[in-house]
């Protein structure tokens, strides 16, 4: 079922400078994913000695509100025990939240768990849904009855998952004789034959080589552009987030830290560029203007840090006009490194 | 529920059997165990037998006869263990169990399914052939009629579901336990004392033995096999069969809701 909806609010999405009213509004209409001040709370019970327990709470989601429309393709990033786990399975309703409201289609997940299931993919990249002992295919046969998929669409949507995910070879293969990527493009397919509207993907390129990571992004976006199927992807790749999502959330703590545009996240993450000058001769280090300073030196060839969001052509000309200059680069922020920033600022405070 | 899900859980039920079926030297070793364990109880039972004949109401070939039966559906009806209870287990202590949930399928019929699809292929795969050895090989006493034959594969049947609700109850304990090593262990004890597996139950005097033939264990291979000797009448076994099989269905599905309500599934 092809959305069309869909591409309209992804490029709303894609204006940053949107107004937070504005983009409320869309979202009231579009959202597909609702979460307003959704918590969870663990009870653990720790032996601390013999015959003795002691109880902890672990706030694992602490109030997190978002939405997100029909036809996204959101990141979900934050480091372990972020509460990332956690918040799908509450979106699948096999976890209850302690708290907060939480819709998906509008409806309540934990309440209508079997309904929603017919609305929704999930793919645990760590599980399988396989079955282990038996040829992919019986799996897939399984789907078909499961979700009572009209045979017509379940095989047009078996045979496009299987072009696409290069699966002809193994439909015949157990699954315990399957590797790891294979494994993993069988799980992708099987959450898809129902033509669900929505995909969780809890770490779906974990363990995977960059063929196989490359093959499952491809397939993901064109499942996104084409179908405008909403994604929801949790990794811990990045590469993943850059080459497949508009926009991504962090999480931490249970906490939203950050809700927008990838590019975004340089900002609040503070990051800075880094200017290469190769100079003619071994100096001692360029005295450079507030903000920007040394921050290595390596016989004539120096490295500059200086904030993301200033211009590097007034500190070239400066330098260029002070200093023996043969050659210069200037090197984007990677983003791991930003969010490396982002995450431990927060185990800091 | 509808066709649709008729069609699913058949479907289920196919795999199971032939997940089984993909196992072959596992068979052919069990295959190989129950006839040694089945030779090792006839040499007892007739020596028993000898001392005591009409023990329990059974004559000699009436007590090979249960031996066979009682190896014949051992694996079926997983009386030791090795059902489908060990891997919903291990699924819920790991976490896995979350894919099981967020399906559109009942948890309770679809373990159903699948192990009856189990027990199936092991009645065939490792019961037919230890059964046909003893009776070739043994005074056994098996009856002529159809109809006594027909009775029997319907206590099978209900055997298969009372064994399975129990087994159901054991597996959800790890909801709660994580680890139900200690739980499996007391069940298959239970099963093989009470089923009647080690001594038939007919043997068990006064209280004990009013006791065992009235708990649900019973159903597994007392009953079956008091209605293949033509020691107890059908009908009132399937009623005894089928209460239990009913009652302890319904007490999985009441646990089953607690535990998916309030307990946590466990890992990332
Ligand atoms: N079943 C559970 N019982 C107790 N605490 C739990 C349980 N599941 C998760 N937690 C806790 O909740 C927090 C969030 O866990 P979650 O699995 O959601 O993290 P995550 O963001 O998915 O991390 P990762 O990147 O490591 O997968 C952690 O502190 C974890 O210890
Ligand atoms: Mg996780």
């Amino acid at each position: 079922m092809t959305d069309t909806a869909g591409t309209s609010e992804t490029a709303d999405r894609a204006e940053p400078g949107a107004g937070a009213e504005a983009s409320a509004a869309v979202d009231a209409v579009a959202a597909f994913i609702e979460l307003d001040g959704v918590e969870k709370v663990f009870d653990v019970r720790k032996k601390t000695g013999f015959l003795k327990r002691e109880r902890r709470r672990v706030r694992a989601v602490d109030g997190l509100s978002f939405t997100v429309s029909r036809g996204e393709m959101v990141g979900y990033i934050g480091p372990n025990g972020a509460g990332k786990s956690t918040t799908i399975k509450m979106l699948t309703g096999i976890l209850t939240p302690s708290g907060g409201r939480l819709r998906v289609a509008g409806i309540d997940p934990s309440r209508e768990r079997t309904r929603l299931a017919h609305r929704i993919g999930v793919v645990f990249g760590q599980r399988t849904t396989l079955w282990w002992d038996l040829p992919l295919i019986d799996s897939y046969r399984l789907m078909h009855r499961m979700y009572r998929i009209p045979d017509a669409r379940y095989r047009e949507n078996l045979d496009r998952c299987v072009e696409l995910l290069q699966l002809r070879d193994l439909l015949d293969v157990p699954v315990r004789q399957l590797s790891l990527g294979q494994r993993m493009r069988g799980d992708i397919a099987a959450a898809l034959l129902h033509d669900p509207e929505v995909l969780y993907l809890d770490e779906p390129t974990i363990g995977l080589d960059v063929v196989s990571k490359a093959k499952v992004r491809g397939f993901l976006r064109d499942l996104n552009a084409e179908r405008g199927t909403t994604v929801l992807l949790t990794t811990h790749d990045l590469q993943d987030i850059e080459q497949l999502c508009s926009r991504v959330m962090v999480i931490d703590h249970g906490r939203l830290m950050y809700d927008g545009p990838l590019a975004g996240l340089h900002e609040a993450g503070e990051s800075e560029r880094t200017l290469v000058v190769d100079l003619e001769r071994e100096l001692p280090p360029i005295e450079a203007p507030e903000p920007a300073r040394v921050v290595r030196v390596e016989g004539p060839r120096q490295w500059l840090a200086f904030p993301a969001s200033a211009s590097a052509a007034g500190l070239v000309a400066r330098i260029a006009a002070e200093y023996p200059l043969v050659d210069l680069s200037v090197r984007e922020p990677d983003i791991e490194s930003v969010i490396a920033k982002m995450y431990a600022e927060r185990a800091g405070a | 529920m509808g066709t649709g899900s008729g069609r699913l859980y058949a479907a289920v039920a196919a795999g199971g059997f032939r997940r089984y079926a993909t196992y072959r030297a596992a068979t052919a070793a069990g295959v190989f165990t129950n006839t040694v364990f089945g030779l090792i109880l006839v040499y007892t039972y007739l020596a028993l037998w000898d001392e005591r004949p009409q023990l329990g109401g059974y004559d000699q070939a009436q007590a090979v006869t249960f031996v066979w039966l009682g190896q014949a559906l051992l694996a079926a009806l997983a009386i030791g263990g090795g059902g489908f209870e060990d891997e919903l287990m291990e699924r819920i202590r790991t976490g896995d169990v979350a894919v099981d949930l967020y399906r559109p399928a009942d948890l309770q019929l679809w373990w159903l399914a699948a192990d009856v699809g189990r027990a199936l292929f092991q009645l065939l795969g490792r019961g037919v052939v230890p059964f046909v050895f003893g009776s070739l090989f043994f005074p056994v006493a098996l009856p002529r009629e159809v109809s006594v034959w027909a009775a029997f594969l319907v206590t099978l049947l209900l055997a298969m579901l009372v064994g399975f609700a129990l087994r159901y109850l054991v597996a959800l304990s790890a909801f709660w336990l994580l680890d139900g090593t200690g739980v499996t262990q007391m069940a298959w004890l239970a099963g093989l004392f009470c089923s009647g597996m080690l001594l038939p139950l007919n043997v068990f005097p006064g209280v004990l033995g009013e006791v065992v033939r009235a708990l649900p264990w019973s159903s597994l291979l007392q009953a079956p096999a008091d209605v293949l000797l033509g020691e107890a009448d059908p009908l009132g076994t399937f009623a005894f069969q089928a209460s239990w099989a009913v009652a302890l269905l319904a007490l999985g599905r009441l646990v089953q809701s607690a535990a998916t309500r309030r307990v946590v599934v466990q890992g990332g």
